[in-house]
């Protein structure tokens, strides 16, 4: 049968078009030459280079603290959204509250950029804040990626067995003490996969923050955008290499654990 | 605190945090929008009811073209991305499923590594000198390659490679559920397999096709990166035009316009994959 | 006597490291209800999956109607298949699903609608044509699977488990349907089932299957009443076996024991206990410990209305039968 042959042929051409890009710039993280296109030895050197690069480092702790921020934020809000959403069938305004949650999913980011920021402008002349910088990227960022939360969220609650609860609150359990007991820990990976969407989105987002991130500020997205503008740089294949194998880690530690359930 | 008001607060918080955050800013830029540009104040805007900026953007030639060459890219990047995501979702589907998972994980991988990243990836293989030209003049498959860099192709290329996992999932949800049996049942009833598959298996993925599209199509209408770091300046794109006229121009109000026209033309495409979203819930429940 | 409509010879199929099915040879005779019975795992659907082409033998031949079927695809074979699911498909309406096969040749389409008409009336859903699967129920989906599949007018029209999903009520009157309207087509049915009832009350020979093999082919009577070998006489029906002589053992029915207060006038008898009553209102089944045969089980059918004549628990009692009540076996 030529069937699986034809799938083969398929998933292998797939795979290449969507590793051969990365793996060429991981293997050029240890090019010894600044000139991308050839390779002139084996070398650690724009490794050490980007180690030692100031900027790149308090970029990418300025983007560590913002992405841990937001995606707490947005996981405690996406949860709330998302149990109202699959909980809640009717209230004043649910059918825009849907909307709402759903739309920043979908939106062009350029314009929720801009929207952003002229929310923030006005804020400034009105009310004297908040700051642009640290604070006004991390409610941009949290907006767009509570979305994320509350679709998981809701998508796991919509199949939740809701016998649990019901076997809870004929045991004694207060409407409270069943969510905190029972419904909470059986949602716990959908929120944690949510919560690391939401940190993922936001350590990536440049559109949004360059919009919302005032003069002083500058996250790691925004940098390495600024660098790449001028063409390949070999600090930005070293930065490549990491973030593939970390993103590469996290998957399969997070697949093992899933697994193991 | 009674449940009816933990129940109250649990809507009222992220209701709350959405409408500051999400829904004003969308009547702000309506507002600046109907405003015109005065470079002299701070923030370079001069509030006012004025259509002069939606005008501009219908009469100016190159808005025109810039609206046309997103709509035209981004259907062509979603075909690209259909042709290409729909075998490789057949194919994870039919695979035994023991090795469907690492599959689906090596299509989500470069999803969690960064956009940029990605995007960057290319210029050092598409350039004048890049991997794909030394390849072509090595092999002597061309002597003379042409420049892909700073074209529309690269554009889709980018396009493509970086939306292909919104294309591969929903496809693969809706062919996994897909019974085999029927399949069987359409060839035992005389289908070929060309027959099987056009009856059988492409009416019944319609649902992941439809979601697959409008994933891609919709941000890619609106994108920036790509045809900033790949199209060169050749590229009109929409998403290019606003980001230039804002930064590049300080026109906020031109700007504005021009989120305000880009979420009209796409609150089609968006209301149907909500449309859609809610009809795949129900079907779960 | 024509040639049989279906030769297997030496049919073989492996998965991995399961001998789903091990060397099959059977025929079926034209214009007759043959039913493949057996337990989960024992290879009838795998056989029948086999004769629709759904799955290739490792070794064998298939020969349907004089022609050697072997290596067919199922879309080139004059076969059609009612399957257990009943994988309708969800998309098109009940005409439609019932019509596919016909579309598939090509058929002018007034022919089509006639013919679709004409199967859906045989399974009087006439008035259902334009629903959708999803709209009827466990019972019209069923019949709409079997007219999507008689209506090609196939050489041999396979069904696998065709009652199994529906409820009890429901099956026997199915069943009957079923088998009048395979004597009215005059087609030829392969019935697989694990419900030895089933298999029993619908079919005009049978087959007992048991790990990939054949065990004994023959009509209802001649499985029950004769049956070959123990694992035949245990899986249908219910037997007393018990060893009469070295490597010889008997198969004994229920109901062909003689229960009585008194020694009965038989060449065999033994004495028990009564341990256990199953009262079933048309008969009763008596649990009783015997002295020299262990546990034995007879049933009465209660024939009068009076509570005199059933034994009660504890009683003691005699059970008695003749050599040629039961059946002996080699192994």
């Amino acid at each position: 049968m030529s069937k699986p042959r034809f799938a083969l042929a398929v998933l292998a051409f797939g795979y290449a078009f969507l590793y051969l890009p990365i793996v060429l710039v991981m293997g050029y993280s240890f090019n010894e030459s600044k000139l991308v296109t050839v390779w002139s030895g084996f070398s650690f050197k724009w490794w050490r280079a980007l180690l030692e690069n100031e900027d790149m480092l308090a970029a990418a702790w300025l983007s560590l603290q913002i992405a841990l921020t937001s995606a707490t934020l947005a996981a405690l809000l996406g949860l709330a959204a998302g149990y109202v959403l699959a909980r809640v069938p009717s209230f004043f305004g649910r059918t825009l509250f849907g909307s709402l949650v759903i739309a920043p999913m979908v939106m062009p980011e350029v314009v929720m950029g801009i929207s952003m920021l002229l929310l923030f402008v006005g804020a400034n002349q009105l009310i004297d804040g908040p700051p642009f910088g640290f604070l006004t990227i991390a409610i941009a960022h949290t907006t767009f990626s509570l979305a994320f939360v509350a679709i998981v969220v809701q998508a796991r609650l919509a199949d939740f067995d809701r016998s649990l609860e019901e076997a809870a609150m004929d045991l004694g359990a207060t409407p409270w003490v069943t969510f905190l007991t029972v419904t909470l820990p059986l949602i716990a990976p959908a929120i944690g996969s949510g919560w690391l969407l939401a940190f993922t989105l936001s350590l990536d987002d440049l559109i949004m923050t360059q919009f919302v991130a005032g003069a002083q500020s500058q996250t790691l997205p925004m940098l390495v955008y600024s660098k790449v503008r001028l063409g390949v740089d070999p600090q930005i294949n070293v930065l490549a290499t990491i973030v593939v194998c970390v993103a590469a880690t996290a998957l399969i530690i997070s697949g093992r654990l899933t697994r193991r359930r | 605190m009674s449940s009816k008001t933990s129940l109250r607060a649990v809507i009222a918080v992220p209701y709350a945090w959405l409408a500051v955050f999400f829904l004003l800013p969308f009547a702000l830029v309506l507002a600046i929008a109907l405003g015109t540009n005065d470079p002299d104040s701070v923030p370079p805007v001069a509030l006012g009811f004025s259509l002069e900026n939606f005008a501009r953007l219908f009469t100016d030639k190159l808005y025109v073209a810039a609206w046309l060459s997103s709509l035209r890219i981004a259907a062509v990047s979603t075909l690209g991305c259909l042709l290409l995501g729909y075998p490789m979702a057949y194919a994870i589907a039919r695979a035994t499923p023991a090795r469907r998972p690492l599959l689906l994980m090596l299509v989500v991988l470069p999803f969690w590594t960064s956009f940029l990243i990605r995007v960057y990836a290319w210029i050092g293989l598409l350039s004048e000198n890049g991997m794909l030209n030394q390849f072509l003049r090595w092999s002597g498959l061309s002597d003379h390659p042409g420049t892909i860099l700073g074209t529309e192709w690269a554009v889709h290329l980018g396009i493509i490679y970086a939306y292909l996992p919104f294309m591969v999932l929903p496809l693969y949800a809706t062919l996994e559920k897909l019974d085999v049996s029927l399949l069987e049942a359409a060839s035992d009833l005389g289908a070929k397999p060309i027959a099987a598959f056009l009856t059988v298996t492409l009416p019944l993925s319609l649902p992941g096709i439809v979601a697959g599209c409008l994933l891609v199509f919709i941000p890619a209408v609106g994108e920036f990166v790509i045809p900033d770091l790949l199209g060169g300046t050749r590229t009109l794109m929409i998403g290019k035009v606003l980001w230039d006229e804002f930064f590049t121009n300080s026109d906020w109000p031109l700007a504005s316009a021009v989120a305000i026209c880009l979420l009209v033309l796409l609150v089609g495409p968006i209301a149907l994959f909500q449309r859609q979203q809610a009809k795949s819930l129900e079907r779960a429940e | 006597m024509t040639a049989p409509i279906v030769k297997i010879e030496g049919i073989a199929k492996r998965y991995g490291t399961v001998q789903a099915v091990a060397g099959v040879d059977l025929e079926i005779e034209r214009g007759e209800l043959f039913a493949l019975l057996g337990g989960s795992g024992c290879g009838k659907t795998t056989l029948l999956r086999m004769l629709a082409g759904l799955e290739t033998p490792d070794s064998g031949r298939i020969v349907i109607d004089g022609q050697d079927m072997t290596g067919v695809p199922p879309h080139r074979r004059p076969v059609n298949m009612m399957f257990q699911s009943y994988a309708l498909f969800p998309h098109m309406s009940v005409a439609a699903n019932v019509g596919y096969g016909l579309r598939r040749e090509g058929l002018p389409k007034p022919e089509i609608a006639t013919r679709v008409a004409e199967a859906l009336a045989l399974v009087q859903l006439q008035t259902l044509g334009e629903r959708r699967p999803s709209q009827l129920s466990g019972g019209q989906r069923q019949r709409v699977a079997l007219a999507r599949a008689l209506v090609k007018r196939p050489k041999l029209l396979l069904l696998d488990e065709p009652l199994a999903a529906l409820d009890r009520k429901l099956r026997e009157g199915t069943r009957f349907e079923m088998v009048r309207l395979q004597e009215q087509l005059g087609l030829t049915f392969v019935v697989v089932t694990h419900d030895q009832e089933e298999a029993m009350s619908m079919a005009s020979r049978l087959a007992v299957m048991n790990a990939g093999r054949i065990v004994q082919t023959g009509t209802p009577h001649d499985l029950y009443e004769h049956p070959a070998t123990r694992f035949v006489a245990d899986f249908i029906g219910v037997a007393n076996i018990f060893e009469v002589a070295a490597s010889r053992w008997m198969a004994l029915r229920p109901e062909k024991i003689r229960l009585a207060a008194q020694r009965p006038d038989t060449a065999h008898a033994v004495s028990g206990k009564i341990v256990d009553i199953a009262y079933e209102g048309d008969r009763s089944l008596y649990r009783v410990l015997t002295e020299s045969r262990g546990v034995m089980l007879v049933s009465t059918t209660n024939v009068t209305r009076t509570r005199e004549s059933l034994f009660q628990r504890g009683q003691s009692v005699w059970l008695g039968w003749n050599d040629d009540w039961g059946q002996t076996l080699d192994e």
